[in-house]
């Protein structure tokens, strides 16, 4: 075969499936500069493309990899990437389901809260590569009609995450991110994690109760009047300013608007 | 648009009242966006910033000291002022000084 022909259709998924299978037989047409299979030069091919993705696992889960220990991280990495390699070129997108893989690992069943953590990990790379956005003016909000304030939507930044778990998975991520001890943690204690990006750099900030689901139907859509009536009835200590001035300090929200008027912020 | 509505307007106006009243932060932030600078020529092999973070391939990557077109945040206005091993000095512009072979 010519060496420069397109690999194209058939070949170009057996080429991608003998990467990731040192099972399969070297691709059709790879052969070295004289004409001979390249069983080797494939081989370090490959061997480098498993090595990059779980480097970029590493990388993008560095707290997960610190709290299973790094060899253990290392094979379970290439187990996940066998199982589910990028769908995407951007290798920072890498990653969106290893949540969901941790959680029916069988030998990390005893952990159950590492799936959250997983989660918090893959949610700053998020925050951290969302686009810039300047957070919602408090002028802008105050600025509302009072009988307006009802019926106030808002827009969330493009950064911002939340994570709810079940388990102190957010005291857990900081720790392992800190390279703290996790003493003193109780896993089984339910965090919420707000991620937010107000400047160049990203928080990851554990929510008192309610403010979780205040927030994320904000960012559903509702409306302010029904955001705080809802999360009032399910906690009746819900601190409404507070959760306000959080929302505003931390820019979580990037404008607001009431009925056909509209106060986008820009700063 | 939903009308169900559980609480007052006047409880309403005074939460988001209060919780302004208390807004004395975003100029804070804002000033922290701009305390850094990108300094070129000043990293250690390995130890070089990058635009798109981590999980991506560039930070880290450069291969020299001191190499002339890989950059660092550093506080602002500091870059220039500092003065490295062999005369060298930090750039806002990439240099073409200890480039790798």
């Amino acid at each position: 075969m010519p060496r420069n022909e397109t690999v194209t259709g058939n070949r170009q998924r057996d080429f991608g499936a003998a990467l990731l299978n040192p099972e399969l037989p070297l691709p059709q047409g790879i052969v070295g500069p004289h004409g001979k299979n390249a069983v080797k030069r494939f081989a370090v091919y490959r061997n480098n493309v498993t090595v990059s993705l779980i480097d970029a696992l590493a990388g993008i889960f560095p707290a997960i990899q610190r709290l299973v220990g790094e060899s253990f991280f290392r094979d379970m990495a290439r187990l996940y990437l066998a199982k589910e390699p990028p769908r995407s070129p951007v290798i920072f997108e890498y990653g969106g389901g290893f949540a969901a893989f941790l959680e029916r690992f069988e030998p990390l069943a005893r952990y159950p809260y590492l799936p959250d953590v997983a989660r918090l990990e893959r949610a700053w790379l998020d925050a951290f590569h969302a686009a810039d956005a300047d957070p919602l003016h408090p002028g802008s909000l105050g600025a509302i009609p009072p009988e307006h304030l009802a019926g106030t939507t808002f827009t969330a930044h493009p950064a911002t995450r939340i994570v709810r778990s079940g388990f102190a998975a957010v005291s857990i991520f900081s720790a392992s991110r800190e390279d703290r001890a996790l003493e003193g943690i109780k896993p089984g204690d339910a965090e919420d994690g707000l991620i937010i990006r107000p400047s160049d750099a990203v928080e990851v900030r554990r929510l008192p109760a309610g403010a979780a689901e205040f927030f994320t139907a904000l960012i559903a859509g509702a409306s302010l009047g029904e955001a705080a009536g809802e999360t009032i009835a399910r906690h009746p200590g819900f601190d409404l300013p507070s959760a306000i001035s959080a929302m505003l300090e931390a820019g979580v929200f990037s404008g607001c608007s009431f009925g056909a008027a509209n106060s986008e912020e820009t700063a | 648009m939903s009308q169900k509505t559980l609480i007052g307007a006047s409880a309403l106006a005074g939460a988001v009242a209060m919780a302004i009243s208390g807004a004395t932060f975003l100029a804070s932030t804002q000033g922290a966006a701009a305390a850094t600078e990108k300094c070129y020529g000043v990293a250690m092999a390995g130890k070089n910033d990058c635009a798109a973070g981590p999980g991506t391939t560039c930070a880290g990557t450069s291969k020299v000291d001191y190499q002339g077109n890989a950059w660092k945040n550093v506080d602002a206005g500091t870059c220039t002022t500092m003065s490295l091993e062999g005369g060298r000095m930090g750039s806002l512009e990439p240099l073409d000084r200890d480039l790798p072979a």
